[in-house]
């Protein structure tokens, strides 16, 4: 069912996921195992924790740097994402570019291995990550998860006031007839996500918003099973995805746009994206 | 009755003894495998025989070909729709002659043309450990080939051409080393079905082995491994061939494309012995002397105008990190000044590499690679032909311009 879950059962606040458990789970290197690759995957850890330290001597007048040597930083590692996704994630005028910044490290990895693996379609994305390994590309999504560029002021929407209100009626109440549930509940009443696998859906443009709904209604976007959003997707009209796009696209910057820890509320129906 | 069975035991534990005594005395099955593991990453096996995100060696990835579309078969021991039932006579006969169990005629995107150098006793240890993995019951997918290639017939007339069956003969005159490396490039590697240029029959002829060529269907530019002017290694020194191969960057340049995947499935899984026999065969085969690059087709006018725009696109987006002659800070960020890569004929990696830019691959030596921003949407057609025409001329490097009309076209080329 698709209606919106009211059950007011408290679920206990957990903790983020230490980067060793998400580790362990997820060390399942391509193709093979191999017991050189968990020297890899120690590296990485130790890499990506050290991200932070690395990042601070950086300040520190990047003391320990031989000129020679490109800076040891995330930063400097995903240089190449950052003509299309900002330089700190913060999104690009290219209104099809996405912003990064401050979604949950979950949902950043999930799409980074489906763009790797070719479950989540586009072209110099899949390029991109053809050969790089779990830890690394977890690295990557914990960077971008953990920059906080002040949200985009939201630009004045050129469709009607009629099909805003349609928007906001499909995002905020969703329409069970139609097997339709709100965005919210699943985005967070703040649209902000919640850890670890669901994005928030602020600073995100109209045409963008539009074309990943498109996407998973052709099957270009896929997500691990049950496949929540390709359900929800299969559901709407070509005016649905017009009027929930801009939308979406108008609302301001919360207070606190982070997204809510994991289990802050209970999801309408099963998402492979977000494990219970 | 009593005696019967007691004499029964007797010869059951005399038998047990026999097979223990046969595992202590070589340990084999273990060790067998392992090196069938090792020698299948030499072969790169799983590039072709894993799907995305598919199970180990089960097939079914789709191969691009000028002639259709193949799908690989399915090699775990699965014994309905796997190998489960072959012999390792039949795998042998599969690798050495490219043929199935049945007589069939495999084609050519196999590469037995490099397998059959595999030595009887390799191809034994291979296939061992195909046996030991878990099988997967996956029926092959039927080829889409187009007419007339639907016809496995005309397989005969390439062997005809393109095929020399037989295993590899070391050089007597060379080292072992170098031998060692021969046998690993031109064998499971099968480096020359990248590295030599494919004709139109989607062969290469044996006088024309690595001496580059364009992939088929990938737009990449494969280049010689013979000529110093392109990937010849002439002038490289072991250490800095061996970083490339084992971690995908080094100070001369780092690896990007097709090759980027052989390092990532394959090479960066070889021994140091290994990669250095490699790097030492290499570095022999390379030609000192070449041919000078064919002068431009571009007047000089349009030439220097697209020099000079290109210092201006080069000092603005790149020279933060390949530094403002050109050199880089290596291994992370390559070299430009005295790149082959950049210099040779083909101008096509480069502009690809302008286009899309790229990730080295994440290797044990190199698990968080640098990687290069794409700029097919910060730059003109102009304006990329104008970068890599500077890039190519500047800092003594002895490239020729290029036009817009060719970095428009590379726009469309396949990235995956």
């Amino acid at each position: 069912m698709c209606r919106r879950d009211q059950t007011s059962s408290l679920v206990s606040y957990l903790a983020p996921e230490s980067i060793d458990a998400i580790m362990s789970r997820y060390v399942v290197i391509r193709n093979q195992p191999d017991p050189l690759w968990r020297a890899t995957t120690v590296f990485a850890r130790v890499a990506a924790s050290a991200v932070v330290i690395v990042t601070l001597a950086a300040f520190d007048g990047a003391a320990a740097q031989t000129a020679n040597q490109p800076p040891d930083t995330m930063a400097a590692r995903v240089e190449a994402c950052t003509p299309c996704h900002g330089n700190k994630g913060e999104g690009t005028s290219d209104v099809y570019f996405p912003r990064l910044a401050g979604k949950p490290a979950g949902y950043l990895y999930n799409q980074l291995l489906a763009f790797r693996s070719g479950r989540r379609k586009y072209p110099p994305m899949n390029y991109l990550l053809e050969f790089l390994p779990d830890p690394y590309l977890e690295a990557m999504a914990e960077y971008f998860a953990g920059e906080h560029p002040p949200l985009p002021q939201p630009t004045p929407s050129e469709v009607s006031k009629e099909v805003l209100a349609q928007g906001e009626l499909l995002a905020t109440s969703g329409d069970a007839g139609r097997n339709i549930p709100a965005c919210v509940s699943c985005h967070g009443p703040g649209l902000t996500g919640m850890q670890p696998g669901i994005p928030g859906l602020l600073g995100l443009r109209a045409p963008y918003i539009s074309a990943q709904l498109g996407a998973w209604r052709y099957g270009t976007r896929t997500a691990k099973s049950p496949d929540c959003m390709q359900l929800v997707a299969g559901h709407l009209t070509e005016a649905d995805v017009t009027a929930v796009a801009a939308w979406l696209a108008t609302r301001p910057a919360p207070a606190n746009p982070a997204p809510v820890p994991k289990g802050t509320y209970a999801l309408p129906f099963g998402c492979g994206s977000q494990p219970n | 009755m009593g005696s019967k069975l007691s004499i029964a035991f007797l010869a059951l534990a005399a038998l047990t003894g026999v097979a223990q005594a046969q595992d202590k005395t070589s340990d084999k099955p273990g060790d067998i495998i392992a090196r069938g593991e090792y020698l299948a990453r030499a072969g790169d096996c799983t590039a072709c025989h894993t799907a995305p995100e598919g199970r180990l060696f089960a097939g079914g990835r789709a191969m691009p070909t000028p002639f259709g579309t193949l799908y690989t078969s399915n090699i775990t021991p699965d014994p309905e729709t796997g190998i489960g039932k072959w012999t390792a006579d039949d795998f042998y006969k599969t690798m050495h002659s490219g043929r199935f169990p049945d007589g069939g005629l495999i084609y050519p995107a196999m590469p037995f043309a490099s397998y059959t150098k595999v030595t009887r006793a390799d191809s034994d240890a291979i296939f061992a450990y195909l046996r030991s993995i878990p099988p997967v019951n996956q029926k092959n997918k039927p080829h889409e080939l187009r007419f007339p290639y639907d016809n496995r017939q005309l397989i005969l007339g390439w062997r005809t051409l393109f095929f020399r069956e037989g295993e590899f003969k070391p050089d007597p005159t060379k080292s072992a080393e170098w031998n060692r490396g021969a046998y690993l490039v031109e064998g499971l590697g099968h480096c020359g079905m990248c590295h030599s240029p494919i004709n139109a029959l989607g062969g290469t002829s044996q006088s024309d082995a690595f001496k580059g060529g364009l992939i088929p269907m990938q737009n990449w530019y494969a280049p010689s491994l013979t000529s110093n002017r392109e990937a010849g290694l002439g002038d490289w020194s072991i250490k800095d061939i061996t970083d490339l191969l084992q971690t995908g960057v080094s100070a001369r340049g780092v690896v990007y494309g097709p090759m980027a995947e052989v390092v990532h499935n394959s090479l960066q899984y070889l021994s140091d012995e290994d990669t250095r026999a490699m790097a030492v065969y290499l570095k022999g085969i390379s030609e000192p002397s070449a041919p000078p690059p064919a002068s431009s087709t571009l007047p000089t006018t349009e030439s220097s105008l697209l020099i000079s725009l290109g210092k201006t696109v080069y000092d603005k987006n790149c020279a933060s990190c390949h530094g403002a002659q050109g050199e880089g800070k290596p291994p992370h960020w390559p070299p430009l000044a005295n790149n082959q890569s950049i210099e040779m004929q083909s101008a096509v990696n480069p502009i690809r590499m302008v286009l899309n830019g790229g990730y080295p691959p994440g290797t044990k030596g190199n698990p968080m690679p640098y990687g290069m921003p794409p700029f097919a949407g910060i730059l003109s057609d102009n304006e990329i032909a104008a970068v890599v025409s500077y890039i190519r001329t500047a800092w003594g490097n002895r490239g020729t311009p290029v036009s817009a009309r060719e970095a428009n076209e590379l726009r469309s080329a396949p990235l995956n």
